[in-house]
């Protein structure tokens, strides 16, 4: 039977109107920023520049595709319609109805609706894999920049080791199916979950030390919900089954966090010894302040404007690297529609069909190109102040 | 400056010692040794032979005792064959001894590649070589350009040229080598056909056709970096009181910007270019892999498929001290080009 197509007009119209949910999203949110920017601060100055324009308008484009993954794609990500493989993009899939608008790949898969699906698994690691990195980073180059010293060149030292891999050979030892037989992942997961549930305590502990009211219930609310978080993330064990991470993404997950945790170590650190100098520091040292409440509620705060930067192309980095996992064909499952794998998957069969390549290459690239975007118009912003 | 560089060497080594021996411990773990019995054996080999070949070569000896011998601290024994006492080589393909010796990276020799059927040696340095040419060509394309977009950019800050490039370079930094390999293969191979797609025959001899797109796919990536440094820096030395000074004197604005502001804004983009080799390593490896070309980081790929534990090590052996050595360059050359900077 002969394959129908619609017009290429069709589909650029087609593809416009399944993105629905996400234009509605993005004119409510746009347009509160326009009316309110003045009062949203360092958000609200991105809207300056079209620089910052342009880049919160992807980031947003892609926040949204990924929460309304779902109402988007015609099609489920893992279905193989067997008629459909290999259709140049506007096929008419013959029992739905529904069209294949940018084709289908050599399984016969939606590619349009894998490339929505993959933004989920590309938004759900790369931020909470640099907000673990963030945590572990700070955590530990606070300490490294204010007390220098020993603890200093011990943990430089470490930050230096990992640094001084190639991102690619630590996953190829870090990421491989014989690795889950073994503590290791488990054992980083265990060590690596820990350092948001101490830097939370920590955080409450030092400010609140002479509030008992307040900090026995931030405390509370810290060690129940990092518990509860901690339990299902690290052991799977979950009482309440709502946390839950697959043991080869909890596999993936830790390995990002350790190749990116040493980067923030060293920004960290080298912001702390800046502003350690500076005569607020100082001022806090001689009210008697403790070291940490100093850290934490004096440099930390001080230092959020580079460290917000880092985050944005953090954000994007990991991205990147998830993937060049996907690229390799390591950690996540071969059938996943996340970018990085869609990208190898098409790569290889290049010479006959370039449609199933192009989607998921542009979605990736224009992901971290408004990252890269935010991030550059934000250094901007705070470097007038 | 001496003692500084021989203190670095000594990090170095250090650092060294300790990530060859992580890598030693990962690639020694229970089910890459398995997955590496299973791929030397027969097909279908029963679980007690399987253990048997690992004991008999070696695999089974003390962790420490095993990362000495890799070193060449302690003797590497060949199989004795329990009844007999007779002894044959480990591994026949790479000529070892009958007799235990020492022979470990310490004495030059990096060892056995299980996948490849030789040396170490015989396979790594060879794909050093084609790497290094892939290096070169890189090199010459990447540095040229990003100096030059970053110093169009910058020495007019906020000017429309300067704008356009920005992006650009922000553009390229968020491509990464899948993207832009696949982007330029269709575009140069399957659409314009101008440019071969694969480079497998570059290893027979590079031509424009067959080298250009790992070459373009690799620099693409960098340069955007490059450029960005480059450009930051040509701002603050265009905002310098000997900038307006040399303007003020009458000297017209282009040998303003070729004698005074282009050598001391380009101390900070050596750094960063020397900095580079590293993210350069991962990109080699997708780029190779992308266009099947036989260098370091297909042999790199391949060796850490199949759990060839010497050939591993040996590639990041070779690949750390890439990254450290390009760090200690980039200090000693800042120090060296900066007068105002002193290491001690």
């Amino acid at each position: 039977m002969q394959t129908e197509y619609i017009s290429a007009f069709d589909v650029v119209i087609g593809v416009l109107w399944r993105f629905w949910p996400v234009w509605v999203g993005l004119i409510l949110v746009m347009g509160a920023s326009f009316s309110y920017k003045k009062r949203l601060g360092l958000y609200g100055q991105l809207f300056d520049s079209g620089v910052g324009i342009a880049g919160v308008f992807i980031c947003l484009f892609w926040l949204f595709t990924a929460i309304f993954a779902s109402t988007i794609s015609p099609f489920d990500p893992l279905a193989q319609v067997s008629v459909m493989k290999d259709t140049l993009p506007g096929a008419i899939e013959p029992a739905s109805k529904l069209v294949y608008y940018f084709g289908g790949d050599k399984l016969a898969r939606d590619v349009f609706s894998r490339m929505v699906y993959g933004s989920q698994i590309v938004l759900i690691i790369a931020p909470a894999a640099t907000g673990f990195a963030l945590m572990v980073g700070i955590t530990l180059g606070l300490p490294a920049g204010y007390y220098g010293g020993k603890i200093d060149t011990l943990l430089s030292f470490l930050a230096n080791l990992v640094l001084a891999f190639p991102v690619i050979l630590l996953f190829y030892l870090l990421v491989t199916p014989g690795i889950m037989d073994t503590p290791i992942p488990y054992g980083m997961a265990g060590l690596f979950f820990l350092f948001p549930i101490i830097f939370f305590s920590v955080l409450f502990w030092t400010r609140y030390k002479n509030r008992p009211d307040r900090l026995y219930i931030l405390l509370g609310i810290t060690l129940v919900v990092g518990g509860w978080i901690y339990t299902g993330l690290v052991f799977d064990k979950d009482p309440l089954k709502i946390v839950h991470i697959d043991p080869n993404q909890l596999n993936i997950f830790v390995a990002v966090v350790f190749a990116s945790s040493p980067g923030v170590f060293r920004i960290v650190r080298g912001l702390t010894m800046d502003i350690k100098t500076r005569d607020y520091v100082a001022a806090a040292q001689t009210r008697g302040e403790s070291p940490w409440y100093i850290m934490l509620w004096e440099i930390l705060p001080n230092a959020r404007g580079p460290l917000i930067v880092d985050a944005c192309l953090r954000i994007g980095y990991t991205t990147i690297l998830l993937g060049t996992l996907g690229y390799f064909g390591l950690g996540l499952a071969p059938e996943s529609p996340d970018w990085g794998t869609a990208i190898k998957d098409a790569s290889r069969l290049l010479r006959s069909f370039i449609h199933p390549a192009l989607p998921p290459t542009i979605a990736l690239m224009s992901f971290v190109l408004g990252l890269n975007l935010l991030a550059d118009s934000l250094r901007e912003q705070s470097m007038k102040d | 400056m001496f003692s500084f560089i021989a203190r670095r060497i000594g990090t170095i080594l250090l650092t060294m010692l300790c990530l060859t021996l992580v890598v030693f411990f990962l690639v020694n773990l229970e089910p890459n040794l398995k997955k590496l019995a299973i791929s030397q054996t027969e097909m279908h080999t029963p679980a007690d032979q399987l253990e048997s070949w690992l004991v008999n070569h070696g695999y089974r000896q003390n962790f420490f005792v095993r990362y000495g011998q890799w070193l060449g601290v302690f003797p590497k024994h060949p199989i004795t064959d329990p009844a007999t006492g007779k002894t044959t080589q480990r591994f026949s393909f790479c000529n070892d001894p009958v007799e235990s010796t020492f022979s470990g990276v310490l004495q030059g020799d990096f060892g056995c590649s299980t996948k490849f059927k030789t040396t170490v040696a015989a396979k790594l340095f060879p794909a050093l070589g084609a790497t290094g040419l892939l290096m070169f060509w890189v090199l010459a394309v990447m540095v040229p350009i990003s100096l030059l977009i970053g110093i169009l950019a910058g020495m007019r800050e906020g000017s429309r040229t300067d704008r356009v490039l920005s992006v650009a370079s922000i553009a390229s930094t968020a491509t990464p080598e899948y993207v832009s390999g696949v982007i330029f293969t269709v575009i140069f191979a399957s659409w314009l056909g101008w440019l071969n797609g694969s480079a497998a025959s570059a290893s027979q001899g590079i031509t424009f056709y067959n080298f250009t797109l790992p070459v373009i796919t690799l620099a693409i990536y960098g340069i955007g970096y490059i450029a960005r440094m480059t450009r930051a820096s040509m701002v603050e030395v265009m905002t310098q009181q000997y900038i307006r000074t040399a303007r003020l004197k009458g000297l017209s604005f282009s040998s303003v910007v070729i004698k005074h502001a282009l050598r001391n804004a380009l101390i900070a983009p050596f750094t960063v270019i020397m900095l580079q080799f590293p993210w350069l390593l991962t990109g080699v490896v997708i780029v190779e892999v992308m266009f099947r070309y036989q260098g370091f980081g297909y042999t790199l790929v391949e060796a850490a498929g199949n759990n060839d534990i010497d050939l591993l090590l040996g590639c990041s052996l070779v690949s750390v001290f890439i990254v450290l050595i390009t760090q200690l360059i980039s200090d000693v050359g800042y120090a060296f080009l900066n007068p105002r900077i002193r290491v001690q």
